[in-house]
């Protein structure tokens, strides 16, 4: 019978493969199947119908070729017509070739769906299988539009086939993955959950898929499920592995079912039924004690299938956390398989016990594992295992262990692979200050870790060791010492250097006693690491030897020395050169006080979150991306934070620093400025300056590094748009264009921030940032203007002007100097005004400006922070001549009084930082009540003198303030009160 | 400089390897076979570099010849050496091939052994080689012990390539002039771009140790004698002389003499060689023109009707003619009338291959062909690739002329008279296509 041999066999594909496989090279190999395309093509375009046979053959041979990696651009016709045919190997294969060679051609996508659509109608459960694999395997969106209805009912309708039941489950959990939005929930889920009920196992492996991926998405919908999965859970744990027969692996019944229905039960919390509940923990206590049993069968198969089942019975467990018991029995079973000798195992109970050591139950109960896990860490082949042994001792650690854990990893450092090195590290940091009850301790840990591996430890863990140290009292001296120690080595790392240069500039002092370790000696053995540091640390070593003047005098010529030598004063990196000039004149020209007041102990940080740990959590990465997020933030911060913590006192009295390329490393740029972590520190440091060493400080402040130091974010926010024509309703943008524009409304108050302060950001919004800076002397004023352009493209017609509305104009004489039309991107231009105080005035100047920003006119005006206090010049008085001439302004007319409320909280030293500020001499031991402040000055104007007093008493309890003022003249007494009155 | 040699089969087995230098290792081998014959992807580059390793293959039939180095060696150095020894075992035992090669195994490692040492190139002459290195058909023709000593004396001395005391009763020379024509046309008949690559190669059998000299119609050489002599000469050589671009010669000619005097002169070795090659772009004869004409009737036909011209002396005759009419890649049937020679649908190659026995200069000759197509859903249009054509004439295209070629041998009693000469001149198509 030749139809039989021939439907068997396909002759022709195989003389044709065998062909192929005997060429004997590539060329051979075209050339051969060049000539089978055009003997298929010249088959398929003859005009006589072929037979089903041949079609199948042809469309064989061309997916064999297609596999063999050549295109294939015909053939879909015929593949197409093969589904129509009734016999099975027909059938097949043109469902073959369309799931591997279709793509969403249109017109034919449209003959497919036919074609699968009447083969799913049909009630041959063969065909039905075919059409559903083909779904499956396409899985593109246009089947899945065609089918995602259709297959839902086949899957619960009560005729169908279990096999045919098993493919439509998992037909439907393809399209589901891939276009979710077109399978819809409806009255066929609830259905789909009692499937977890069918007689038939393959049947619920397959359901079971589809609902743990639906369930997912919709959890409350298929909440049923969860009694159901234990019911059929408990059945197959209880059974004897003959039961089931075909579903028992190797004396393990259905074990793929099993972990399927246990990862099920993960996706939702442990049942509230209590029965349910009991006969779930059953089932988990049969799955532990099943792992005891010795094993049936030595095939790593039945070992294989036996652990799958235990590992998800306690990713289970771990995830309920609720059953101590349990979380105890599976953290002893992972302990046996710590020592097994299979690496995979070991690997899956290390990484299955971090996660049990994070739960309070079994916390303990891993702990014991501890010797174990340590030997793993020291003697495991297999670098990953390593790195799971490293985690899990991570997460084991507490208080109790701590140090025995971190020694361990300490020791362990020093043969570490290089991958993991960094994250070990800071481990160990975390660990060390987390654990640390002992403070001393950690010093040593850290600087162990960096003596280590110094190569590996980043910029977070040491700037976090000098914020713990300066934060604590009691270890500072022991630090100084160890570290003293440690840098005595004669090749140390880098970031002990850094350490070293930071602890001692601070702290040398406490172990200045010591003949061993006196200031020359702690000089020198800095000094002879200087030459072999980088920039950035010599920098710092720097900061540490001013600091060192400060603390021992008597280093000082030796310091000035090494100052002085070329290769510092003459460096040819602009920052160290900077340090070095400003450092030799400060030390050279500020008195004792000036430098112990500017030099000052660093104030301690404010107690924030490890940067360590957001970087670790960097390292780490599968971590929620917002916590990352804020985590690189933080640590950036912080960042700043450290660095400004070796050169914050530096940066203040640097204020001469031009912007250099390294000038980052000051931590300028840092949000957080003196001001927020040494309020005191600061202010007065400004007034040193303006006090103490007129000399130095008006040669110094010319410069516009100090408006870096100052260019904090400001109180104005960014939505403080600047009023562009098209904001102005009143006026046709033509003529706002023209005409200034009328002050801003927060003009008055970005006043009051300049009244207590000469310098700082006047404006800011998108576009523009105003820096001022001034100095008054006697009546006069200079004032410097910064204009900087924030964005990039430059600003074209800049134009300013400084007017002096209505009586101002007679009160005081402002000049200004003209700028350049043109601003570059990112660049800044300097005005300066000069300003003569004629007589005693009320108003402010108006500052306008106009520039073109990309062709638009802006156009802003403010109002100058001229007030009236800048001519302050401060008196001196005792008490009694305070109180004479107080009571000589005592006409109603020379008092101004105001009674108001606390804005600001009322701490002593912002108060004395104000009251100095606005200009005034701040009257010590003047008043009887303590509490109050008494202020003395005489306001310099062209014309006359203005004696005036200041008395404020603040009332702690009520909040509230009483200030008085007391002048010669009575407008000067109301202006002074009512811009005073603003500051507090 | 050279580290290992290895010759495999299409297979990718090793036929023979030949190690010169410690840094290349047995695993070498393998690292070839995985990484360039079995490659996935087909590897088209001639160098390769595999773990530091640089290997250098030329392929021959099916046979794969690697030169191995870790140095940083002349590439070209290399490649002419393999070409060198490509042309030794021809001049040995003929085609390579996988058979050849097992059948001359032997001779195999002793021609390495002797034509690379330590992985430096060494006398690769075959004329020389055959004196010492003597195998089934090669009898060694010395057999007194005076004339074996003197082969050290001759390999190793200035005139390598030739021995002395050779004495023959006839004096005989043969002289090839055989070019290669290259050409890509334009449908509409434009040159897009042709050139002559061309050899001379000889065969000589003169006693003594005559020094020869080479003439040819070079057009440097003819303008400086037309300086010289009478301008009516000049005039009618101008017409005759060819450009050439470049050439090389065989190591025999005194390049010295090239320089200055631009005359080719030699001690040539006895025997075959290949005296120079040259490429010229200018004034070339086109011995065929190829006129297409295409037309696509519909989605499922085309018709292609292609003419050629012969185009060059009727009294010569060309030879081997073929051509080459590429067909799309969806064709499903052909029909093919032409007036001269045989055609034939070639499924294998996707072609209808048209040739032709012999053809006289100045006729044309005419094919015709229906396509069948097969419609297909790919969008993609069928590129046409170029109509391309092979066939020999007998002369050069490239226009040169041999002007002399003189015999002195003052010691022996024989004259350049004495010297029976025969010239040759075969003009070979190389890749000769139009497009269309």
């Amino acid at each position: 019978m030749p139809a039989v041999s021939k439907g068997d066999g396909m002759r022709g594909l195989a003389v044709f493969i065998s062909d192929i496989r005997n060429c004997k090279s590539k060329e051979a190999e075209i050339k051969r199947i060049n000539k089978e395309l055009a003997n298929i093509r010249s088959k398929f375009k003859g005009d006589k119908a072929l037979d089903g046979y041949s079609k199948k053959k042809y469309v064989c041979k061309l997916l064999f070729i297609f596999l063999l990696g050549h295109d294939i651009d015909f053939g879909h016709m015929e593949a197409v017509n093969l589904l129509s045919s009734n016999k099975y190997t027909e059938k097949q294969i043109g469902y073959l070739f369309i799931s591997v060679l279709v793509n969403s051609n249109s017109e034919l996508i449209r003959l497919i769906n036919n074609a699968i659509k009447n083969d799913l109608s049909s009630r041959n459960p063969t065909f039905m299988c075919l059409a559903l694999h083909c779904i499956a395997n396409v899985g593109s969106r246009e089947m899945a539009e065609a089918f995602a209805g259709e297959i839902p009912r086949i899957l619960v309708a009560g005729d169908t086939m279990d096999s045919v039941k098993q493919s439509a489950a998992l037909c439907l959990l393809r399209l589901y993955k891939t276009s979710p939005d077109l399978v819809l929930m409806g009255e066929w889920t609830s259905r789909v959950v009692h499937l977890l009920n069918d007689q038939h196992m393959g049947v619920v492996t397959a359901a079971i898929s589809l609902i743990t991926c639906l369930s997912q998405k919709n959890p409350d919908e298929f909440k049923t499920c969860v009694s159901l999965a234990v019911s059929r859970l408990s059945r197959i744990v209880s059974s004897a592995s003959t039961d089931l027969q075909d579903y028992t692996y190797y004396f393990v019944p259905a074990p793929w079912l099993s972990c399927k229905l246990l990862r099920l039960l993960q996706c939702y919390p442990p049942p509230e039924d209590g029965a349910v509940k009991g006969r779930l923990v059953e089932c988990l206590e049969t799955i532990l004690n099943k792992a005891q049993e010795p094993p049936k069968s030595k095939k790593v198969q039945h070992s294989n299938a036996k652990n799958a089942i235990l590992f998800e019975a306690i990713s289970l467990i771990i995830h309920y956390d609720s059953e101590p018991n349990l979380l105890v029995r599976a953290c002893n079973q992972l302990g046996q398989f710590l020592q097994h000798r299979e690496t995979n195992l070991r690997y899956l109970a290390l990484e299955s016990m971090c996660t049990l050591a994070s739960s309070e139950f079994s916390h303990e109960a891993v702990k014991t594992h501890i010797e174990t896990v340590i030997n793993a860490l020291k003697t495991e082949r297999d670098v990953s295992v390593r790195q799971r042994a490293a985690d899990l001792l991570y997460a084991m650690c507490d208080r109790s262990n701590a140090k025995q854990i971190v020694a361990e990893m300490l020791s362990y450092l020093e043969t570490a692979d290089y991958s993991i090195r960094e994250e070990m590290v800071l481990k160990v940091a975390i660990l060390a200050e987390k654990y640390a009850v002992d403070y001393s301790w950690y010093v040593d840990t850290i600087l162990n870790l960096i003596r280590i591996a110094g190569d590996y430890v980043s910029e977070e863990v040491w700037y976090r060791v000098i914020q713990i140290v300066i934060n604590r009292d009691d270890v500072q001296g022991y630090a100084a010492k160890t570290v003293f120690e440690a840098l005595q080595a004669p090749a140390c790392h880098e970031n002990m250097v850094k350490v070293g240069g930071y602890i001692l500039g601070e702290f040398g002092n406490l172990i200045a006693g010591d003949p061993r370790s006196s200031p020359l000696v702690q000089f020198n053995l800095l000094h002879s690491k200087f030459h072999l540091c980088s920039v950035p640390t010599r920098a710092l070593l720097l900061s540490a030897y001013i600091k060192f003047i400060n603390l021992f005098p008597e280093t000082k010529a030796t310091i000035q020395e090494v100052l002085r030598s070329d290769s510092q004063i003459r460096n040819s990196d602009v920052e160290l050169q900077q340090r070095a000039v400003e450092y030799l004149k400060l030390s050279s020209i500020a008195s004792t006080d000036v430098l112990a007041t500017v030099l000052e102990e660093m104030p301690p940080f404010p107690e924030r979150e490890s940067s360590i740990l957001a970087k670790l959590k960097k390292k780490k990465g599968p971590g929620a991306v917002s916590e990352l997020e804020e985590g690189r933030r933080e640590g950036g911060e912080l960042n700043g934070g450290g660095e400004r913590g070796g050169d914050a006192s530096v940066m203040a009295t640097s204020n001469a620093s031009t912007p250099s390329p390294s000038a980052d490393l000051l931590g300028l740029r840092s949000a957080a400025p003196v001001g927020s972590a040494a309020p005191s520190a600061g202010s007065l440091l400004v007034d040193v300056f303006s006090e103490g060493g007129p000399a130095t400080a008006s040669a110094s402040v010319n410069d516009d590094g100090f408006l870096r130091d100052l260019e904090q974010p400001t109180e104005v926010s960014d939505s403080l748009l600047v009023e562009g024509p098209g904001d102005s309703d009143s006026a046709p943008p033509s003529v706002a264009s023209e005409d200034p524009a009328p002050p801003l409304p927060e003009a008055d108050e970005l006043l009051n921030k300049f009244v207590c302060k000469n310098n700082g950001v006047l404006f800011e919004n998108q576009l523009l940032q105003i820096g001022i800076k001034s100095e008054y002397r006697q009546n006069l004023g200079r004032m410097y203007l910064f204009y900087g352009n924030k964005t990039s493209v430059q600003f074209s017609s800049f134009c300013t002007t400084v007017t002096c509305p209505g009586d101002l104009q007679a009160q005081l004489n402002v000049q200004t100097k003209p700028v350049e039309p043109l601003v570059e991107g990112g660049a800044q231009v300097q005005q300066v005004i000069n300003i003569e105080c004629l007589t005693d005035f009320v108003d402010a100047p108006l500052l306008n400006i106009k520039f073109r920003y990309g062709g638009a006119l802006q156009n802003v005006t403010l109002k100058l922070p001229v007030t009236i206090n800048k001519f302050f010049q401060p008196t001196d008085m005792a008490s009694h001549d305070f109180f004479q001439r107080w009571k000589q302004l005592s006409q109603p007319q020379q008092e101004a009084q105001k009674i108001f409320k606390a804005g600001q909280g009322m701490d002593t030293e912002v108060l004395k930082a104000k009251l100095l500020g606005l200009g005034t001499a701040l009257l010590e031991n003047v008043d009887p009540n303590p509490e109050n402040y008494v202020c003395a000055g005489v306001i310099q104007t062209k014309g006359q003198q203005v004696g005036c007093l200041l008395r404020l008493e603040p009332n702690a309890q009520a909040q509230m303030y009483r200030l008085t003022l007391r002048s010669s003249k009575d407008t000067v007494s109301k202006r002074l009160c009512d811009l005073l009155a603003e500051q507090f | 400089m050279i580290g290992g040699l290895f010759i495999y089969n299409h297979k990718g087995e090793v036929l023979i390897s030949r190690v010169y230098r410690d840094d290349i290792g047995r695993n070498a081998v393998d690292a070839f076979r995985v990484n360039v014959i079995h490659a996935r992807q087909q590897v088209r580059s001639p160098v390769n570099n595999i773990a530091r390793t640089s290997f250098f293959h030329v392929k021959r039939s099916n046979i794969w010849l690697a030169a191995v180095t870790k140095q940083n060696v002349n590439a070209a150095m290399v490649f002419e050496f393999l070409y060198k020894m490509c042309d030794v075992m021809a001049a040995y035992f003929g085609k390579i091939s996988e058979e050849n090669i097992k059948n001359n195994f032997v001779l195999i490692y002793e021609l390495l052994d002797e034509i690379l040492d330590f992985g430096y190139p060494q006398n690769s002459e075959t004329g020389a080689l055959k004196t010492f290195i003597t195998q089934q058909g090669i009898k060694s023709q010395h057999h007194t012990k005076e004339e074996q000593s003197q082969i050290t004396s001759q390999v190793t001395g200035q005139i390598g390539w030739r021995r002395e005391g050779i004495k023959y009763r006839r004096n005989e020379l043969f002289l090839d002039v055989l070019e290669s024509v290259n050409l890509l046309m334009s449908p509409q008949g434009q040159v897009l771009s042709a050139h002559v690559s061309g050899r001379v190669v000889m065969k000589s059998y003169l006693s003594g140790m005559p020094e020869c000299k080479f003439g040819m119609n070079d057009k440097i050489v003819i303008d400086k004698q037309g300086k010289g002599g009478a301008t009516d000469e000049a005039a009618k050589s101008g017409k005759q002389s060819i450009a050439i671009d470049d050439c090389t010669f065989h190591q025999c000619v005194r390049l010295s003499k090239f320089d200055s005097e631009r005359s080719i002169s030699f001690i040539p070795p006895d025997g075959d060689y290949e005296l120079m090659r040259y490429r010229t772009t200018k004034d070339i004869i086109l011995p065929f023109r190829v006129i297409p004409l295409v037309r696509e009737v519909g989605r499922t036909k085309l018709e292609v009707k292609v003419v050629i011209k012969s185009n060059f002396k009727p009294s010569l005759l060309a030879q081997k003619i073929e051509v080459r009419i590429p067909t799309p890649l969806n064709t499903s049937g052909v029909q093919v009338i032409c007036m001269k020679g045989k055609a034939k649908y070639k499924a294998s190659e996707n072609a209808i291959v048209w040739k032709i026995k012999r053809m006289a200069g100045m006729k044309e000759s005419q094919i015709s062909a229906e396509i069948e197509l097969l419609p297909t859903n790919d969008k993609k249009k069928w590129a046409r690739p170029p109509i391309s054509m092979n066939f020999e004439v007998p002369f050069a295209p490239s226009g040169l002329k041999v002007r002399y070629l003189k015999v002195f041998e003052p010691k022996l009693n024989y004259s350049d008279h004495d010297v029976i000469k025969w010239v040759r001149y075969i003009g070979r198509s190389g890749i000769y296509e139009t497009r269309c």
